[in-house]
């Protein structure tokens, strides 16, 4: 496939080198500091958020760590993501409605649920690369958006799923603002968890098979196998965000499974910067708090925002927020020497 | 068997879209590696420019089956000048996510003017009526529709293997450098391409207009579907694609005819052909092996 071999520099999969390779880099302070102003940000932010936006952020940085594991470390762009986000929210919501168990169970159903169906598709889809990846993932969500649709039964349809519980031991979480503190440990477990894939040596040769396919081959390893580990996880975590998404909303629409939500999921992670793991979380943040915004003071062609983003991201700024101030940062680094 | 003969019918005329926008898909991908996710975007154009000219300026549909075309034809051609000329040199996941930015803009804007309901498209008096068969009775319209789209489809498979044109355009296809190698500008024919392909999107959106709903939505979902056709018949290859989008409008309508019991089933089945096909050849029924990954 030509997207493997005569792209010379500037690849999605490569915003060489990462910027998470340059914080890795970075003296151990920094670190540091980077990791407890993170911290600090999720624990301020519903104190200057609508607490509402700031669940909604959080679940949104899952799923775009979760593409972004894809994207950025094994070279993977899938355009079907929210068949994994929108299967686990609906069977979130099935299973808070029906068994009435504390919302985190629910959400870990919905998330299996999501690495389940995540096994087919994404057997099929690592059959293919590039550009034909992203068409094949695209096509099976779509199917499960039709299904779904069709489902009525279970999916009630056009109406959605009404009246989620947020059950957690009857504690009160009808304010968000406390909704947010009890998901927040969720969310840092599913970012770290993600972290730890990337660093663990089941990352590397992820890395390694983004970079050189062949070679990896070469070296012996299973390259389908070692994508459809990734694609299944990335499907978990992806499944993490759209369970919480479901009970922070207490609501599942349709919408959840559509093409947008794959294809906003996506510009998030490039806003951010490919690669660079916590891009995603920063661009998260800033296209949630965008578009409520924006449907708050009534402008009501969201599209033509988020469509001109990707295309202003992807022609002037393609490495990302991330990316480029760690760009910037080691360019500094650099003269100080 | 006239129930039969009139599924399959529909079938092909409904196939003929999805030949019509595969082969748009299939030019301009194997002269630019862009696969354009804003065709269906362009098809809508096509079907919401016949409505308006033809509302707000009583411009009768033949001429816009002239104008929606070239008209699109030449934004096509300053849009691959302006932006994706800018990305064909990067990964073609760019061009793929850039086209798919512009798919919301362009989305958006219909809807900011017109709104989002459907608008009724009056089929051309001289096409309304029925022909007999013999079989049943053949709508027109659809019948023109189908010989058109066939017609079409043989004119661009004559243009690319009988005239000098499209000698270039196919080696450029296969292999840029050597092409270049030999003297042939191939970056002279890129843009031109581009706009053909967005053209014959725009066309199929016209044809579409007095038949379908005409909506800033229509081209989105149809879109996603072309996108299948062209995984299963191959990208890389013109005929495949084109057969293989007469094939899944056949497969679609038998399916809706003879599974109307398993709603799920027949909503979904250009999907469960495509997961076969990705089992079975998962180049596509007439695509070459790619370099293994």
């Amino acid at each position: 496939m030509t997207s493997t071999v005569d792209t010379p520099a500037d690849t999605p999969k490569a915003a060489t080198p990462s910027g998470l390779v340059a914080v890795a880099r970075a003296p151990g302070w920094v670190r540091y500091a980077l990791l407890a102003l993170g911290l600090a940000a999720a624990a301020w932010l519903p104190n200057g958020l609508y607490p509402a936006v700031a669940v909604d952020i959080l679940c949104w940085a899952l799923f775009a760590v979760a593409v972004d594991l894809l994207l950025g470390f094994t070279g993977l762009m899938s355009f079907g993501h929210a068949a994994f986000w929108g299967t686990s929210a609906y069977v979130t919501g099935l299973v808070a409605i029906h068994a009435g168990l504390p919302f985190p169970l629910a959400v870990l159903a919905g998330a299996l649920a999501a690495a389940v169906l995540a096994v087919p598709i994404g057997y099929l889809a690592v059959k293919r690369t590039g550009i034909y990846f992203a068409m094949v993932t695209l096509a099976f969500a779509q199917m499960v958006y039709y299904v779904a649709n069709e489902w009525r039964s279970v999916t009630q349809g056009e109406n959605g799923l009404q009246g989620v519980p947020r059950e957690l031991f009857g504690w009160d979480l009808t304010d968000d603002y406390y909704f947010y503190y009890a998901i927040l440990p969720i969310v840092l477990l599913g970012l770290a968890a993600a972290w730890r894939i990337v660093h663990s040596p089941f990352g590397r040769v992820l890395v390694g098979i983004r970079d050189n396919p062949a070679r990896a081959r070469a070296l012996g390893y299973p390259v389908h196998r070692y994508k459809l580990t990734a694609f299944v996880l990335s499907g978990f975590i992806a499944g993490l965000g759209g369970g919480l998404f479901a009970v922070g909303h207490r609501f599942v629409s349709l919408d959840v499974l559509h093409w947008t939500t794959s294809g906003k999921a996506v510009i998030v992670v490039v806003l951010g910067g490919i690669g660079t793991l916590w891009g995603g979380v920063l661009g998260a943040g800033i296209v949630v708090r965008l578009e409520d915004w924006l449907s708050f003071s009534g402008f009501e062609a969201i599209g033509l925002v988020t469509g001109g983003i990707f295309v202003l991201v992807v022609v002037l700024f393609r490495r990302g927020i991330w990316g480029s101030a760690s760009a910037l940062a080691r360019r500094l680094a650099a003269r100080r020497r | 068997m006239s129930g039969f003969a009139q599924n399959t019918f529909n079938g092909l005329v409904s196939g003929a879209f999805y030949a019509l926008l595969a082969l748009g898909l299939a030019v301009i991908f194997g002269m630019l590696r862009v696969v354009n996710f804003a065709h269906g975007a362009f098809y809508m154009l096509g079907a919401f420019g016949a409505y308006v000219l033809l509302t707000e300026a009583g411009v009768p549909f033949w001429a816009a089956l002239v104008i929606m075309p070239v008209g699109l034809g030449l934004l096509g051609m300053a849009l691959e000048r302006a932006v994706i000329h800018r990305l064909t040199r990067l990964d073609p996941l760019y061009n793929f996510l850039l086209t798919f930015g512009l798919t919301l803009i362009l989305q958006d804007l219909v809807k900011l003017r017109y709104g989002v309901q459907s608008s009724p498209y009056a089929t051309p008096s001289l096409l309304s009526g029925t022909v007999n068969f013999g079989l049943f009775d053949f709508p027109t319209y659809r019948v023109f529709i189908l010989g058109f789209a066939v017609l079409l489809c043989v004119a661009v498979w004559w243009v690319l293997t009988r005239t000098r044109i499209g000698m270039v355009v196919r080696a450029a296809t296969e292999r840029p450098d050597l092409t270049r190698a030999f003297g042939i500008d191939v970056g002279r024919w890129v843009t031109p391409v581009f706009g053909f392909g967005i053209g014959l999107a725009g066309l199929a959106g016209v044809l579409a207009a007095p038949m379908r709903a005409v909506n800033p939505l229509m081209g989105a979902d149809l879109i996603i579907v072309v996108f299948a056709v062209v995984v299963i018949g191959g990208l890389g290859s013109i005929f495949g694609s084109v057969a293989a989008g007469f094939g899944i409008g056949l497969v679609q309508a038998w399916g809706e005819a003879y599974l109307s019991n398993f709603p799920i089933v027949s909503q979904t089945i250009v999907f469960i052909v495509m997961a076969v096909v990705l089992l079975w050849r998962p180049a596509g029924l007439f695509g070459r092996e790619e370099a293994p990954a």
